[in-house]
């Protein structure tokens, strides 16, 4: 099969690691090959981050260019829009609706541009944008927003909600497994 | 067993299976997870050294004493370790020696882009490429076989794609080879220029055999294609970029092992095809080395030598239009790496800028002090060299410039090779201030533990080295601890000790705000009768306040209640929850 792409973007400190190491388990449990690229280092200060998970027969670069990813799921709304040119035509972006005001903004030297998810629905993207914030916090943790998202983005796969409960229980510690599962059950059914 | 690791990850399981036994390395993004996930097995001992020189010669040592050995570093790193590098060239190893060094093509997280394949040329040794994990996993392997199969050290080229992508990897068991005794050979380890003249022309023959093995071994594929009017000369993930725009069209000779290069397969390579062409990142290395064989090429007249190259960048270049993805019309504002809320630095650099000192830089978290609104940085150039530049920059002011001039340097990095600088400036007398930024622990590269943390990499209690006795120990009288939370205690003291007439160390102390251990305050809050957005809590660039509608606010998920911003606020408008 030709290589899927899905970009998973967000702010640095947001948990976008462990929504990529997540989906890695569940594709190679599937049987496809797979390559997921992370960022270390100083753009985790709370920059903008960018993590590619590709997944098919055979799958060669580990990142994702320019027109290429069919989801881009983004843990805030700015991030969804820096990153919308690495959409596919026909690609979906899932968006948390939080906004986390960058330092240009903080410091009023620029502004945070508004209405961000229709525009960029008007310029052709499928866009799915949601409260993921207030489903984490309803499944106990704020910091769950990545379980949430995740479970979004399940909607678009054919597989069983079994799998992606199996590759949460390997990749989250126990003691937040519960809230994790929840947090994903609600994306899920969102 | 299949499994996803990250590259890194895979060359530690690679350097397990082999036997490793010693493993000695000074953190340095893309290279820290290899010594991290090797500090995991708990046959193999495994250590951070306060910097790269000190790893290397470790790693020899171990070498020497009949223990296969390894230590990996930063680009960066080894241009500190290049000083045992070029001498342990020449001497070779007794059991295996394996050298990882990550370049960072792009900068992700670095000071420059140099491209290290220049080190194995230069210091006359082979140097291995792997493209993904699987081949990190291999090539680790490999390596040690080489390394005693022609009595060298050998260097293991990563880059950040291939450290920092997961790809699939089948593991295996670890073999222990038998130690090899230590036997005195003064002729081999003993660099003193009579035996030197004899190693050298061992190392020279040495490079024979390099390349006779690099014409035949598998490390160095040719992969068919359809389409002969181009043929591809390619390593690492730029080899996977090939792949991916071209598959199989073009006949692609892949390369494992970088230097030496091989010739007569090049020439073989070449003469199959129309067009040799040669997608590398960084420098025209391996272009350099087919254009000494005579052949003509395309190669950094297409890719450019500056960042990392992509697939789209690739497919362009061999006339493949990539789909162009449709930008938001939108202006999007930037989103640069900001120290984090409750970061230690952020009040001491409030007062260096709010002094309007000039202040050499060094590498850590703190580079970010540099940034608008602080901007409080005037230079960041290696490890170090905020120390000794302190030093230079005072002594040509010839007394000009003292009391408004510091260095500020971190924990590790002074470790690293910032107590050097401090020595010179003891002994050589400049009235310098140099600033420690205390927060114990190596903060950028993820929070690895340093000679003054009282802990080693696999988190056992260890000797701590006390800050204050060794600057006192090289000579420095005045040495002083201040809280970076109080803003007036900071101010006070850099004004004292820039005042005071001989050298000083101010060691700005509090744990990153990071660190597990580190008890946060409930989130301040503000009180809106009493703000007037006077915006002077914004001076300090803190992600967790922003103004709006003229009134000052704190973001409670991200606010640590460290009230360095209370103590700017004139209208006590900023209030931590038992105040209010």
């Amino acid at each position: 099969m030709q290589t899927k792409n899905i970009m998973i973007v967000g702010v640095g400190g947001q948990g976008t690691l462990l929504a990529s190491k997540l989906l890695g388990r569940l594709l190679l449990d599937q049987g496809y090959d797979v390559k997921v690229s992370e960022v270390h280092g100083m753009s985790q200060r709370g920059g903008s981050v960018v993590t590619y998970v590709r997944y098919g027969g055979k799958v060669y670069s580990p990142v994702i260019d320019k027109g290429e990813a069919d989801f881009i799921v983004s843990f805030e709304l700015l991030e969804a829009a820096r990153w919308m040119e690495f959409l596919r035509p026909d690609g979906r972006i899932i968006t948390n609706t939080q906004q986390i005001n960058p330092m240009p903004v903080i410091t009023g030297a620029a502004e945070y541009p508004r209405d961000l998810a229709a525009k960029m629905a008007a310029a052709g993207a499928k866009v799915d944008a949601m409260d993921a914030l207030a489903l984490a916090e309803q499944a106990g943790s704020s910091k769950a927003v990545n379980l949430v998202l995740m479970g979004r983005l399940s909607q678009y796969f054919d597989l069983p909600e079994e799998a992606w409960q199996q590759a949460i229980t390997r990749s989250v510690p126990e003691k937040f497994l519960e809230m994790n599962r929840m947090a994903f059950h609600l994306g899920r059914n969102s | 067993m299949k499994t996803l690791m990250l590259g890194n990850e895979a060359v530690a399981r690679g350097l397990y299976e082999a036997g490793c036994a010693v493993v000695s390395s000074y953190p340095g993004t893309p290279s820290t997870e290899i010594t991290e996930a090797i500090a995991k097995y708990p046959e193999v001992y495994a250590e951070w050294a306060p910097n790269e020189k000190v790893a290397m010669e470790t790693a020899f040592g171990a070498s020497l004493a009949g223990k296969r050995s390894f230590c990996g570093m930063k680009h960066v790193g080894l241009n500190v370790a290049a000083d045992p590098l070029f001498t342990i060239a020449y001497t070779g190893v007794n059991a295996g020696m394996v050298i990882c060094v990550a370049d960072d093509a792009g900068m992700h997280s670095s000071q420059n882009e140099q491209d290290s394949r220049h080190y194995a040329k230069a210091a006359k040794l082979p140097m291995l490429e792997p493209a993904d994990s699987a081949e990190g996993l291999a090539f680790a392997k490999l390596a040690y076989e080489l390394s005693e199969r022609f009595d060298t050290p050998v260097l293991l080229k990563m880059c950040t794609r291939v450290s920092h992508s997961q790809s699939v990897v089948e593991t295996g068991e670890r073999v222990e080879p038998a130690p090899v005794p230590y036997e005195k050979k003064a002729s081999k380890y003993i660099m003193m220029p009579g035996n030197a003249k004899q190693r050298h022309p061992v190392v020279e023959q040495r490079t024979r055999d390099l390349i006779a093995y690099a014409e035949t071994t598998s490390l160095n594929r040719i992969e068919e294609g359809s389409d002969r009017r181009i043929g591809i000369i390619t390593s690492s993930t730029s080899y996977q970029y090939v792949k991916e725009v071209c598959g199989d069209r073009f006949p692609v000779l892949k390369l494992g092992m970088i230097w030496p290069l091989p010739e007569q397969k090049i020439k073989d390579f070449a003469a199959t095809v129309d067009l040799l062409t040669v997608v590398e990142e960084l420098d025209g290395f391996i272009e350099e080395h087919c254009r000494n064989l005579g052949l003509a090429l395309a190669g950094k007249d297409y890719f450019s030598p500056v960042g990392e190259l992509s697939q789209n960048l690739v497919a362009e270049k061999l006339g493949v239009t990539p789909d162009a993805g449709k930008a938001l019309d939108e202006n999007i504002p930037a989103r640069p790496p900001v120290m984090c809320a409750g970061c230690p630095h952020r009040g001491l650099f409030y007062v260096l800028h709010k002094l309007k000192l000039t202040v050499l830089g060094d590498i850590g978290c703190y580079t970010l002090g540099a940034v608008a609104p602080l901007s409080a940085i005037d230079s960041t150039i290696c490890m170090g060299a905020s120390v000794s530049g302190l030093h230079g920059f005072l002594k040509a002011g010839g007394g000009e410039m003292d009391g408004k001039t510091v260095a500020v340097i971190g924990d590790s990095t002074f470790m690293h090779s910032g107590i050097t600088g401090l020595v010179n400036i003891a002994y050589n007398e400049s009235n310098a201030t140099v600033i420690i930024l205390d927060n114990s622990i190596t903060g950028m590269t993820g929070h690895q533990q340093n000679p003054t943390t009282g802990f080693n990499l696999k988190g056992d209690p260890c000797t701590k080295i006390d800050l204050e006795s060794l600057c006192r120990a090289v000579g420095i009288r005045r040495v002083r601890v201040v809280d970076p939370y109080d803003l007036s205690q900071c101010e006070t003291a850099i004004k004292e000790e820039l005042a005071a007439p001989e050298a000083s160390v101010v060691i700005s102390r509090r744990p990153c705000a990071l660190l597990k251990y580190v008890k946060h305050k409930p989130p301040l809050t503000v009180n809106t009768s009493k703000c007037v957005g006077c915006k002077a809590c914004m001076k300090i660039g803190c992600p967790a306040i922003s103004v709006r509608d003229g009134k000052a606010g704190v973001d409670a998920t991200l606010c640590v209640g460290c009230g360095v911003c209370e103590q700017l606020c004139k209208f006590d408008a900023l209030q931590a929850p038992e105040e209010v």
